[in-house]
């Protein structure tokens, strides 16, 4: 990687213990939802992650954010952990890494104004006098696309694309180093979400912020990203720089996500793979390679022994036995 | 977008009114008996007469002053009963279901068993030891309030804090009490107002049940609900004793609860027109 990381996650794991019986309960599984992942983001890149709902990708993201709390393994930003952080340097962390949200109708309170919205962050960490806020609301709403004049005004009057713009105006505010995007355009018409993407790509040059990119959409990570980590049932399956990964894909569970892509032209039709069967329950994950249960290219070995992530070439990274 | 209820605006606005100058619009004492002109009905009525407008009660006593410094005592009772009860009810409703785990559990189980508690009886029960009187009432009608709006409050409360922007403002680094206080309580006053109008009612009724028992304000304070327990006696022979205190409880009632419809619409954001 040729910039230093922002971020490092190392074995970071997610369990959620699974009980039964209501007097005298016991723990009868654990649902592994992320299962020791390892990633890093470097300056004002992106890191794309990929993978049908239920891999694991969105647990990811409020691990990084600190709504959870890892089962195993850690999160670094900038080197530091945030596990055992408290008081300011909590805070510290907290104005370091922001996030915007899948929904824009979830995601502003309905009850503040834009403005107030916007300058939370400020607020808190105390960032300077109420007229310095003022200001710094004003140039942020003008920076993605809408005008002062806004902040007054409630979150209900404001289209999703617009909403979506102010919940970045507002994970911005603080200046931080990394945000985490979930979805933020598959709750978009598909007419505004090239707009909302040039307006991402256009903050990070500006701001050079860096983005964890969690998505379903491969076309929105190849647009957007730098590095594309795929993820299956808690797991990174093949992690690549994204042109690398769209040139030469090695992990048979990426072909199979590449096959459900429609073409760009109906008389392009391609040889892909089609999966059949449904994921496997993370409660009780299959043995050896996660993904054997579903693969057209299983091996006995694959049922057995759980592949390490080989290096290919240039950083291309992929957990299969067939190479 | 509901338009104003006038009528409910009015009704309210006049019996605030009266109650406030009470002294200065009635030439006659509430407390004060005069036997000879006792039980005279209202002026439209035979034998009536226009100096007291709405007839007089067994002891002679003007009903419409008894009216009017009635409504002091209703309004004082819910006021601070509202505020006491609501107020208590609110916080501990947002902090259950926002904390959630075993405070949660702990101030559920205490919810439960104040419903469980029978309201009269503990009310009855402070009037003997505490002795009668507004402050008593205020207590027994706070303790038996603030339980259902805890609940009610908490179950909005779980809803909202499932939703993004409670996520966000962690992210943000708001502490857990910025979170109940700025980011969750302004999503439930909407449900807090409308929970405090329709209570007017049931405490305008409580306060008049408690006062027919004997455990509210005592005699000859006059009280709406006192004014009910007492005319009942002659319902037959003399109408107005008890009929026209119920029609002001009534149509009070009832003005407080169009009113809280009217105004959680315009509390409501999305439903203002701007």
């Amino acid at each position: 990687m040729s910039t230093a990381p922002i971020l490092e996650v190392h074995g970071l794991s997610k369990h959620y213990p699974v009980r039964k019986g209501i007097l005298f309960s016991r723990e009868v599984g654990q649902v592994r939802a992320v299962d020791g992942v390892d990633f890093s983001i470097g300056e004002g890149e992106t890191l794309g992650l990929v993978g049908e709902s239920g891999c694991g990708k969105t647990t990811t993201s409020r691990l990084v954010l600190g709504l959870e709390t890892p089962t195993a393994g850690d999160v670094l930003l900038e080197g530091r952990s945030w596990q055992g952080l408290s008081g300011r340097d909590k805070q510290d962390y907290h104005a370091k890494v922001q996030a915007v949200f899948q929904d824009p109708w979830s995601s502003l309170n309905p009850r503040m104004h834009v403005g107030d919205i916007v300058a939370e962050s400020l607020r808190i960490s105390k960032w300077g006098t109420p007229a310095e806020i003022d200001d710094r609301v004003a140039a942020l709403l003008v920076e993605v696309g809408l005008r002062p004049e806004h902040a007054r005004q409630y979150p209900h009057e404001f289209s999703g694309g617009q909403r979506q713009r102010i919940a970045l105006a507002s994970a911005l505010a603080i200046g931080p180093k990394l945000i985490v995007l979930d979805e933020p355009v598959s709750a978009l018409d598909v007419s505004i979400r090239a707009q909302m993407m040039n307006l991402l790509k256009d903050v990070q040059e500006q701001d050079n912020v860096a983005y964890l990119l969690v998505a379903h959409d491969l076309a929105t990570v190849r647009h957007m990203s730098e590095w594309t980590a795929v993820m299956y049932l808690g797991q990174i399956v093949e992690y690549a720089p994204t042109e690398s990964l769209f040139e030469h894909v090695r992990h048979p569970y990426t072909k199979a996500l590449f096959s459900a892509v429609l073409p760009d032209h109906p008389d392009r039709q391609e040889e892909g793979i089609v999966l059949s069967g449904e994921v496997p329950s993370p409660l009780d994950p299959p043995g050896g390679c996660r993904f054997h249960t579903r693969c057209p290219f299983a091996m006995d070995i694959c049922s057995q022994v759980a592949p390490p992530l080989t290096e290919s070439q240039s950083g291309h990274l992929a957990a299969c036995h067939l190479e | 977008m509901r338009r104003l209820p006038l009528i409910s605006f009015a009704i309210i606005g006049t019996m605030i009114f009266v109650a406030v100058f009470a002294p200065w619009l009635t030439p006659h004492s509430p407390i004060d008996q005069s036997l000879p002109d006792k039980l005279l009905p209202p002026f439209w009525e035979e034998g009536g007469s226009t100096e007291y407008l709405l007839g007089t009660d067994i002891f002679g006593r003007d009903l419409l002053t008894r009216l009017f410094y009635g409504a002091r005592v209703s309004l004082i009772v819910t006021g601070l009963a509202l505020t006491v009860g609501g107020g208590v009810g609110l916080v501990l409703g947002i902090l259950s279901g926002y904390v959630g785990g075993k405070l949660d559990a702990f101030l559920m189980r205490v919810v439960d068993a104040a419903f469980a508690f029978p309201t009269i009886l503990f009310a009855l029960l402070l009037a003997v030891t505490m002795g009668q009187g507004m402050d008593t009432l205020v207590i027994a009608l706070s303790l038996f309030l603030w339980a259902g709006f805890a609940r009610v409050i908490r179950g909005e409360v779980l809803a909202i804090k499932q939703r993004d922007f409670v996520a966000l403002a962690r992210v943000h680094g708001s502490s857990p009490a910025r979170i109940m206080f700025v980011h969750i309580m302004p999503n439930v006053l909407n449900t807090f107002m409308v929970l405090l109008t329709l209570n007017v009612g049931v405490i305008i009724v409580a306060e008049a049940s408690l006062s027919f028992l004997g455990a509210g304000v005592p005699p000859p304070t006059p009280s709406w609900g006192l004014m009910v327990a007492e005319g009942r006696g002659k319902i037959t022979s003399a109408w107005w004793l008890s009929l026209i205190p119920g029609i002001a409880i009534t149509l009070v009632v009832l003005s407080f609860n169009l009113f809280g419809d009217w105004l959680r619409d315009r509390l409501d954001p999305k439903l203002r027109q701007l």
